[in-house]
């Protein structure tokens, strides 16, 4: 009976596992496969093509940009998040409503849309620019100077907040009210009920929250392809344009190499995600 | 303090929404205002500074009528655009949700490993699965057609992974129960698991939604024939010089999406979080 019950198990997940095969998982594998021979000829080549994408210098160039993005975007937005939530928490319901949608809208608009904003906003002489020159600040050249890293981090922020802001609710809410009311009847401001308690109640959401972040930082790139092409500005070449670009030149074996590379680091944080997810339970 | 706070949150929730405040402004306006306040960004060369304004001067659905009327272009991308999204979709809720239901209700040996591939896949941004994706539609014929955008998207993992997180959540209780009653699988699937999980299902669609209405990178790689691209590829290249039209297409390709937002919000934000908490 139990097994009868198992195999009808199977029967359920039978269709998408095997268009799941057919799609994904077995060309990931010949793409593995693909990164120890070389792209002409197909002669066995260990390590060579994993030798030729360290020495490259675009690799170089766009994985430094990607870990940089990472490492400026995901804290600000994090740290970021986390105060809008806990404001946001303080309020009326309606208002709070209210605010959580107007954060949240950006995942909602296409990137195409945005691009017309984008053009009019960080051009040269474009809006951002007339407002930094009403306020006697300096003009900055957002497209074509080192500026253009900010013009992803803004891009960034304005459509990650809501989703963030979303997950640190989620997790305010289920602190229980009492424990901020018995530390109020002790006598405690509001300063330290954040400190005392909001923040190690909040503490594994954090590290979801973080991995989540940086799983959903990959589709930067629409953002940064549609509004600056192929090339955009050095600060701004991401990884994700480096694969665009050697897909566009059939560079299989460097592709495939660097394919393997950047999996193995998403798989490794997504094991550390799941060890947190049964650390909850 | 309390209203200095609201008030500051208030301010930086218009920033947020801004850009559909623009488009909406910019799609509204006649054709010399817009190139009035634009043109330092139109054209270069001309001095000065781009400037905008909270309301049109003299409000005109001029754009609109040349988008939707004067240009057929615009409704084959858009055609496309819902072809690939409602394909994904349909094809996401006949094959995930069955699986979904199979892994949350089910046991059997390697189920955890396959689960796990699962979320993996999930995960994994488009990039790395770009090369072979190409592969295997190239093998399957089925580059540069709208079918090879779309049967990749059915098989996505990650309306599976939201689904299971709902169906999870049902009470084995019930299902024994209506078993011992002598209803087979297929019917606690249909009679329980799909009105029972259908918040989850519904999460799965907004985000599924938003996602294949917004899709650029797949298109853009794998769709050569520009008949067949949906509007996100087709978008930034309008002419800068057809200012108005640009603004009005972008409008008509963000309606879709905000209203489904706005339908769907609640499902979307327990979608999200579901993504994050284990309940």
């Amino acid at each position: 009976m139990k097994r009868k019950r198992a195999f009808k198990g199977i029967l359920f997940i039978l269709p998408s596992f095997a268009g799941v095969c057919l799609f994904w998982l077995l060309p990931y594998m010949d793409v593995i496969r693909r990164s120890f021979f070389s792209a002409v000829g197909g002669t066995f080549t260990g390590l060579k093509n994993y030798e030729t994408v360290f020495a490259n210098q675009a690799f170089l160039l766009a994985g430094e940009n990607t870990i940089r993005f990472f490492g400026t975007c995901i804290p600000l937005l994090v740290l970021l998040s986390l105060i809008t939530a806990v404001l946001i928490n303080g309020l009326k319901e309606m208002h709070r409503q209210l605010l959580k949608t107007a954060f949240l809208l950006p995942m909602a608009i296409p990137v195409a849309s945005v691009v017309l904003l984008w053009r009019a906003l960080f051009n040269g002489q474009g809006i951002l620019n007339h407002l930094l020159f009403m306020l006697s600040l300096k003009n900055v050249d957002w497209m074509n100077t080192g500026a253009s890293f900010g013009v992803l981090v803004i891009s960034y922020i304005w459509r990650n907040l809501g989703y963030d802001i979303v997950l640190w609710l989620a997790g305010l809410s289920a602190i229980p009210e009492s424990l901020y009311e018995a530390a109020h009847v002790d006598g405690a401001g509001t300063w330290k009920c954040f400190t005392c308690i909001t923040m190690p109640n909040l503490l594994p959401s954090l590290f979801t929250i973080v991995v989540l972040s940086l799983l959903n930082g990959f589709k930067v790139y629409r953002e940064a392809y549609l509004a600056a092409g192929d090339y955009p500005q050095e600060k701004m070449y991401l990884l994700q344009h480096l694969f665009n670009n050697w897909y566009r030149d059939l560079a299989i074996d460097k592709m495939s190499a660097a394919a393997v590379i950047t999996g193995l680091v998403i798989m490794a944080l997504i094991l550390l995600l799941q060890r947190a997810w049964e650390g909850d339970a | 303090m309390k209203k200095i706070t609201a008030f500051l949150l208030t301010l930086l929730a218009l920033v947020f929404v801004f850009p559909v405040l623009f488009l909406a402004v910019g799609s509204l306006m006649g054709k010399n205002e817009l190139t009035d306040l634009l043109l330092p960004v139109l054209k270069t060369g001309s001095t000065g500074y781009a400037s905008w304004k909270l309301f049109p001067e003299y409000p005109t659905l001029r754009s609109y009528v040349e988008v939707l009327l004067d240009s057929p272009e615009f409704f084959v991308m858009f055609w496309n655009s819902v072809k690939i999204t409602l394909g994904a979709l349909a094809g996401e809720l006949l094959v995930g949700m069955p699986a979904a239901w199979g892994f949350a209700k089910f046991d059997f040996p390697g189920k955890k490993g396959l689960f796990t591939l699962y979320i993996a896949l999930m995960m994994m941004p488009f990039q790395v699965m770009l090369l072979g994706n190409y592969l295997v539609l190239d093998d399957l014929r089925l580059l540069d057609s709208l079918l090879g955008i779309i049967l990749p998207a059915v098989f996505s993992t990650f309306p599976v992974f939201i689904m299971y997180r709902f169906f999870e959540g049902i009470p084995l209780a019930l299902l024994e129960a209506a078993r011992l009653d002598g209803a087979g699988e297929l019917r606690l699937f249909f009679m329980i698991a799909i009105p029972l999980g259908s918040p989850g299902v519904i999460s799965a669609m907004v985000l599924g939604f938003l996602e294949y209405w917004n899709l650029i990178e797949q298109p853009m790689v794998f769709l050569k024939t520009k008949e067949l691209w949906p509007l996100s590829l087709y978008l930034p290249n309008i002419d800068m010089d057809h200012a108005g039209t640009a603004f009005a297409a972008s409008m008509v390709a963000l309606i879709p999406a905000v209203l489904v937002f706005f339908a769907g919000q609640d499902y979307l934000e327990q979608g999200i979080v579901s993504t994050a908490v284990k309940e």
